[in-house]
C-alpha cells in the first residue's frame, strides 16, 4: 500500500516533471514518481546508507546538506522541489525555502502538526511533550529542531509573501478537510512564488 | 568449490610508422603495445562492455587467476560471476596504462628504433593519453560505446577523462576516490618520491637497465606513498606502538617499531615488481591532471553525455571527500545525472580496494540502473 502523503505529492506532480526530492531517504517517494508519473527526479540525503538504498530503487541521489547544495543549480531547474518530512529538520529554514522557491517553480512542503488535539491532550491533561503516532519520538531523542503547527505554518507563508497553491491535510491515513490546524497530523502546502 | 576462472593476459600494438601516436604534449610515439585481459562474454549488440582502469602501480591482471597462480587480479572481489562487475552479464575489460611497466608500453620498454630501452628518452605522457591507448584497444575490439567505465584513485582520474573526452564513447562512468585535478599537496607527496629515485646513485638518469636497480631510492618512494594510502586509524589500529619483537625501546637506531618493518617490507616487496622510471613517469602524468585547466569546471564538463557515479571515503586523505564533491557540484550544474555517496571507512585512500560491500551494492545497482535507463540490451 502506498502511504497517503506519497500518493498525494504524485497526484500533485505533473507526469514527466522535473523533481529534486530534498531529505530524500531511502528514495521510495522518489522511485513512486519515477514509476508512477515518469518523473526526472534526483534527491539529496545525508546519510550514506539511505543512498545505497536509494540507490537499490534505481533512484539518483547525491550525499549532501540541504543547507547549501541548491547553490549549483540555476532559477527553475526544477518543476518542483520536494521537502517531505524533512522541514522540521533543517538549521536553517529560510534561506532553504528560499533556494528552493528559486530552484524550483513549485515547493512541496510536508510537515506534521506539534499542535492537533491529540498532542494538545497529552500537553493539557498530561501535562508532557506530546509523543503520538505521528510525531513518536521522546524529548531527549527526536532528531525534529523544529516543533511547529499547521497554522505557525501557513503565517510564515503569508509573512514570507510565499503563496500557497494548495494545502491537503491529513489525519490517520485519511484526509481531514475542516479544522485542520485540530484535527490533522500532518499537512502538505505547495507553495510558489507570485 | 568451482573450478577457479583462468584468464590470460592479451596483447594489442598499434600506432606502428608512420602514424604514430600523438601525445598531449605533441611528441609522438610508437609503435604502442597495451596488455588487456578479458573477463565475460561481449554481447551480440556489443553493448556491455565496461572498462576497469587500474591505479598507479596496478595491472591489467584485474579479476580471475593465471594459470598455475594463488593469487586472482587485484579487484577480483569486485569482477566476477555475481560481483559488482558482474562476469555473467558484462564483458569486462582492464589494460595497463601507458608509461607503466606491466606490460605496455613504458619507459623499461625496448625503443625499436635503438633496440635499447627507452629510459628517460621516453615521452612525458598523461592522463588524457592513457585514455587514447584504452580508446585505441577498444577501436581494435570492436567496441563503439561502453556500458561503463570504472576505477579508483588514478583509475577515477581515467574514468573522468573517459566522460569528458569521449563523451559519444560512454554510457556511465564510475570515478572513485579520485578528483578533477591533482592539488599541491598531491603533487608534494609525489615529488618527495621521485627525489627519492633520482637521488639514488644507481638511477644514473633513469639508464639502470641491465644493471642494478635504484632500489633503495624506489623503496623509500613507495613508503611515502604507503602512508598516504592510509589513514591515521588504519594506522594506529595496526600498529599502534607495537614493538618489533622486543620488550623495550633499543635506545639506537635499530627498527624499534612495527610501523618501521612494515614499511620496509612494503618498500622492499614494490621494488620487486615495479620499475623506478615508470613510478616517475605515471607520477608526472598525475600531477599534469587538470581537466579543467584553468577554466571553470562545469565548462570542462559541460560536454559530458554519461551518467556520473563518484565515490568518496570519510577516512581518505589523499583525495579527500571535498574533491569529489567539488567534481559533483560542477556535474549537477551541468545537468549531468550524477549520483555520489561518501563511504564510511578508515582505510584511508586504499578503501576503494578493500571496502567490497558497499562498493557492491552500489555499482552493482548503479550499472543495472544505467543499462535500464539508457535501453541497452
Amino acid at each position: 500500500m502506498i502511504r497517503l502523503d506519497y500518493e498525494i505529492i504524485a497526484g500533485i506532480v505533473e507526469p514527466g516533471a522535473r523533481v529534486l526530492d530534498l531529505g530524500c531517504g531511502d528514495g521510495e517517494l522518489l522511485s513512486l514518481l519515477k514509476e508512477k508519473r515518469h518523473c526526472h527526479g534526483t534527491g539529496i540525503e545525508i546519510l550514506p546508507q539511505q543512498i545505497l538504498k536509494c540507490m537499490e530503487r534505481g533512484v539518483s541521489v547525491a550525499q549532501g546538506n540541504i543547507d547549501s547544495d541548491m547553490d549549483v543549480y540555476e532559477d527553475k531547474r526544477f518543476d518542483y522541489v520536494i521537502l517531505n518530512e524533512s522541514l522540521q529538520q533543517i538549521m536553517n529554514i529560510e534561506k532553504v525555502l528560499t533556494d528552493a522557491l528559486r530552484v524550483g517553480k513549485k515547493v512541496i512542503v510536508g510537515i506534521p502538526n506539534f499542535c492537533n488535539i491529540r498532542a494538545r491532550a497529552q500537553i493539557f491533561f498530561r501535562g508532557q511533550v506530546p509523543v503520538t503516532e505521528s510525531l513518536p519520538y521522546k524529548w531527549y531523542n527526536t532528531p525534529n529542531l523544529r516543533f511547529l503547527s499547521l497554522r505557525d505554518f501557513r503565517d510564515f507563508c503569508v509573512a514570507k509573501n510565499i503563496v500557497i497553491e494548495k494545502n491537503p491535510c491529513l489525519c490517520e491515513g485519511k484526509q481531514v478537510r475542516f479544522f485542520t490546524n485540530l484535527f490533522a497530523d500532518s499537512g502538505i502546502f505547495v507553495l510558489r512564488r507570485d | 568449490m568451482s573450478e577457479p576462472l583462468i584468464v590470460k593476459t592479451r596483447f594489442f600494438t598499434f600506432a606502428e610508422p608512420p602514424h604514430p601516436l600523438v601525445l598531449k604534449s605533441g611528441v609522438t610515439l610508437g609503435p604502442v603495445t597495451v596488455a588487456y585481459e578479458l573477463y565475460g562474454e561481449l554481447n551480440a549488440a556489443r553493448s556491455n562492455a565496461i572498462l576497469i582502469f587500474h591505479a598507479f602501480t596496478g595491472d591489467a591482471h584485474a579479476a580471475f587467476y593465471h594459470e598455475g597462480d594463488q593469487k586472482p587480479g587485484w579487484w577480483a572481489d569486485m569482477i566476477g560471476p555475481g560481483k559488482a562487475f558482474d562476469t555473467d552479464k558484462y564483458c569486462v575489460i582492464c589494460s595497463n596504462v601507458l608509461g607503466s611497466c606491466k606490460g605496455t608500453t613504458g619507459p623499461g620498454s625496448v625503443n625499436p628504433a635503438t633496440g635499447k630501452p627507452y629510459g628517460l628518452t621516453f615521452p612525458v605522457i598523461t592522463i588524457e593519453d592513457m585514455v587514447d591507448v584504452q580508446k585505441a584497444l577498444l577501436d581494435h575490439l570492436g567496441i563503439k560505446k561502453l556500458l561503463s567505465c570504472a576505477g579508483g584513485s588514478m583509475g577515477g582520474m581515467q574514468a573522468m577523462t573517459w566522460a569528458v573526452r569521449y563523451p559519444e564513447s560512454v554510457h556511465s562512468a564510475i570515478v572513485i576516490a579520485a578528483c578533477h585535478r591533482h592539488t599541491a599537496q598531491q603533487i608534494a607527496f609525489h615529488e618527495v618520491g621521485r627525489q627519492a629515485v633520482v637521488a639514488d646513485p644507481e638511477w644514473k638518469d633513469g639508464d639502470y637497465y641491465g644493471r642494478s636497480m635504484p632500489a633503495r631510492g624506489l623503496a623509500v618512494a613507495r613508503m611515502v606513498g604507503h602512508i598516504t594510502y592510509m589513514s591515521w586509524v588504519s594506522m594506529e589500529q595496526k600498529f599502534g606502538r607495537k614493538l618489533l619483537d622486543k620488550e623495550k625501546l633499543g635506545y639506537d637506531f635499530s627498527k624499534d617499531f612495527e610501523v618501521q618493518n612494515y614499511l620496509e617490507y612494503r618498500g622492499k616487496s614494490f621494488v620487486e615488481r615495479f620499475d623506478a622510471n615508470s613510478y616517475l613517469y605515471l607520477t608526472k602524468a598525475m600531477d599534469y591532471f587538470d581537466l579543467a585547466g584553468g577554466r571553470k569546471l562545469s565548462e570542462a564538463f559541460k560536454n559530458i553525455a554519461a551518467d556520473l557515479l563518484v565515490i568518496s571515503f570519510t577516512s581518505d586523505w589523499l583525495y579527500p571527500s571535498s574533491q569529489s564533491q567539488e567534481m559533483v557540484r560542477a556535474l549537477k550544474a551541468d545537468d549531468v545525472d550524477v549520483t555520489y555517496v561518501e563511504m564510511q571507512s578508515d582505510y584511508g585512500h586504499d578503501a576503494f580496494l578493500v571496502e567490497f560491500d558497499d562498493q557492491t551494492r552500489a555499482i552493482s545497482s548503479y550499472l543495472a540502473k544505467v543499462q535500464r535507463e539508457r535501453s541497452l540490451p
